[in-house]
């Protein structure tokens, strides 16, 4: 956050330190901004949070509460018993192990893949001169624009056709065929001072070694968001691997509870269960590395 | 590609002919460049730009089954025009993207403002409205499924509880497209506020210091200060917003399969159906097609039309 240096702040911060001038600053806005407004925003912003996070609880509810119980006549917000009944039946029924397997699998190589194609064409589009460069780059950009179901039915007999459908490669290659990532690494490069680039040039780097030992460790926050944004894609895909996979053993999580839903009289508090176990990893993911994630947009240049 | 780049220091400086050196010079930063845009290039065209000529092919085609794939020419189109079930679920489309997105783009825009001023644990509000974000479409599907139950779902029994009457959310068109679209909002509402947040960060405090001066409440502070200058923000999430909202389809897929009748069916689970489902692939075809055409005319317009278009150049 761009804040202006007042002689007061330097004062502060001379006399208290660095963390204590913040703090004493903090307070000096909370009271400009007057306390009762305060009081309102939060209650705003409490109620909205609640809202917005009740869906993710209830789901917690279900996932362990006994069979059928939330569909019982009468209003109740908890379980009257936490039971782990359900992922027992889950890990019983289906092969939870395996598609938590695949997603991952399918997650990382489609993740690294990406990333690497990504920032290395962002380099290149922001950094490179070559004839056709900024045609090529709309072309890409264009891309985004394309739903994979206006496209599906080609796909699927391009995958079958190179001889990959129904395996990890046919997810994991066409998912990787992805240009958001190289808008988001465009960005960051063309912020990048022109000066580090020239001194390692004049040192005789060429741009590989420029775009690896100079460029990559400045832009930890961009791979950061490109990684946790790819990941994310990739876990929660659904339309392709569903059109791309047909064994139930090669299922990714989100599959696996389309499966465990069509199945005849379908257990909502197993496929709870399940769909906790499958957005955990991203929740927790997230959680972590979240800082990254409002850095990175904000340095990207999406503002 | 390290031969390539690796640049003699000697041959730029002390090169007899400056031209024809800097002129190979010019050359070798070409073929770098498509060196590094290649391997993104490559993917690009196998699997969508491929496709996308296969898919116009295959729209002139009719599939039967098994047997050979037979030239029909325009027919899909024509079959489209007079198609009931096609210009309900472009409809719907359409209603579903009026309905979501401005209020995605409100929504997003005064919870950034809310979340950016002073408040004590703005972090855990801010985490809160964002986690949404990393749920995947089919777990929220399955999720609203539950809330939305008909029979004693939760939301039903919250109504009743508040003497409201039940709504059927399962059986009746229009509660069944409500409470889809109360689920896209919920999924990027998060998504669209952390995209403002960057963007309100970068906004400058001295000119709400200005304005305060100048007289200006706190309303005509945020039309006149916040809202012109999170431009940038707004195109991108307008242009980001339409596009998901174009192309929604798990959560319509898992919570009424374009259910009930045709009333949530959208362009893209009328595709799926078709094409996979239904297996009339050349028709599935066809409406993709439609689907790109409309896309890419909207996102046309918009970068035309677009005063604040200055983030990707």
């Amino acid at each position: 956050m761009a804040e202006t240096t007042t002689v007061v702040q330097i004062a502060d911060a001379a006399i208290l330190g660095e963390k204590g001038a913040a703090r004493v600053q903090r307070r000096r806005r909370w009271h400009a901004s007057g306390r009762k407004g305060v009081v309102w925003r939060t209650l705003i912003a409490a109620i909205v949070s609640i809202v917005v996070v009740f869906p993710l609880y209830w789901m917690i509810v279900v996932a362990f509460s006994p069979r059928g119980e939330v569909f019982l006549p009468g209003l109740r917000l908890w379980p009257s018993t936490l039971t782990l009944e359900n992922f027992a039946k889950v890990f019983e029924r289906v092969p939870v192990v395996a598609w938590l397997g695949n997603s991952v699998v399918i997650g990382v190589f489609v993740t690294v893949l990406t990333v690497i194609v990504n920032l290395l064409a962002g380099y290149a589009f922001a950094r490179l001169r070559f004839g056709g460069r900024n045609a090529v780059f709309i072309l890409a950009l264009a891309t985004m624009m394309i739903p994979v179901q206006a496209i599906m039915v080609a796909q699927f007999k391009l995958v079958s056709g190179l001889g990959i459908y129904g395996t990890y490669w046919g997810v994991i290659l066409p998912g990787a065929a992805a240009a958001f990532g190289i808008f988001l690494a465009r960005q960051f490069f063309i912020g990048i001072p022109d000066e580090i680039i020239e001194a390692a040039r004049i040192d005789g780097a060429g741009h590989l070694r420029i775009f690896v030992q100079v460029v990559l460790p400045l832009c930890k926050p961009l791979i950061a968001v490109l990684i946790l944004l790819t990941l994310m894609g990739s876990w929660n895909d659904f339309a392709w691997p569903l059109i791309a996979l047909k064994d139930n053993e090669l299922f990714t999580l989100p599959i696996g509870l389309l499966y465990l839903k069509n199945q005849t009289s379908p257990d909502y508090n197993a496929i709870m269960a399940l769909a906790l176990i499958s957005v955990l990893p991203m929740v927790l993911l997230f959680i972590f590395f979240q800082r990254y994630f409002v850095q990175g947009f904000a340095r990207s240049g999406i503002k | 590609m390290t031969v390539l780049t690796t640049r003699d220091r000697s041959d730029a400086s002390a090169s007899p002919r400056p031209r024809a050196a800097r002129r190979r010079a010019r050359l070798r930063e070409s073929l770098v460049g498509w060196g590094f845009a290649a391997p993104n290039l490559l993917l690009m065209s196998l699997f969508l730009f491929i496709p996308i000529v296969w898919a116009f092919i295959l729209s002139l085609q009719e599939t039967k089954g098994f047997g050979d794939p037979e030239w029909v020419g325009l027919d899909n189109y024509a079959t489209l025009v007079s198609d009931p079930v096609f210009w309900q679920s472009l409809l719907n489309t359409v209603v579903f993207t009026v309905a979501t997105v401005p209020l995605e783009l409100a929504g997003g825009l005064g919870l950034a403002v809310l979340l950016n001023s002073v408040l004590p644990a703005r972090g855990l509000f801010r985490t809160m409205i964002v986690l949404p974000m990393v749920i995947s479409g089919v777990a929220s599907g399955m999720i609203a499924v539950i809330l939305f139950y008909e029979s004693n779902g939760l939301v039903n029994k919250i109504l009743q509880a508040i003497g409201v009457d039940t709504i059927a959310w399962q059986s009746a068109g229009t509660p069944a497209m409500i409470s889809v679209i109360v689920v896209a909002i919920w999924l990027r509402l998060g998504f669209n506020m952390i995209i403002y947040l960057a963007g309100l960060q970068s906004i400058s405090p001295e000119l709400y210091e200005a304005a305060r001066i100048d007289g200006a409440s706190r309303w005509q502070q945020f039309r006149s200060v916040t809202v012109p200058l999170v431009g940038p923000s707004t195109f991108f999430l307008l242009i980001m917003n339409v596009i998901a909202s174009f192309q929604v389809f798990d959560l319509i897929f898992v919570m009424t399969g374009g259910g009930p009748g045709n009333a949530t069916s959208v362009l893209v689970t009328y595709a799926y159906r078709n094409g996979f489902q239904i297996r009339e692939q050349g028709y599935g075809a066809a409406i993709g097609i439609v689907i790109l055409l409309i896309t890419l005319v909207f996102t046309f317009i918009q970068w035309k039309t677009s005063r604040t278009r200055d983030l990707a150049e």
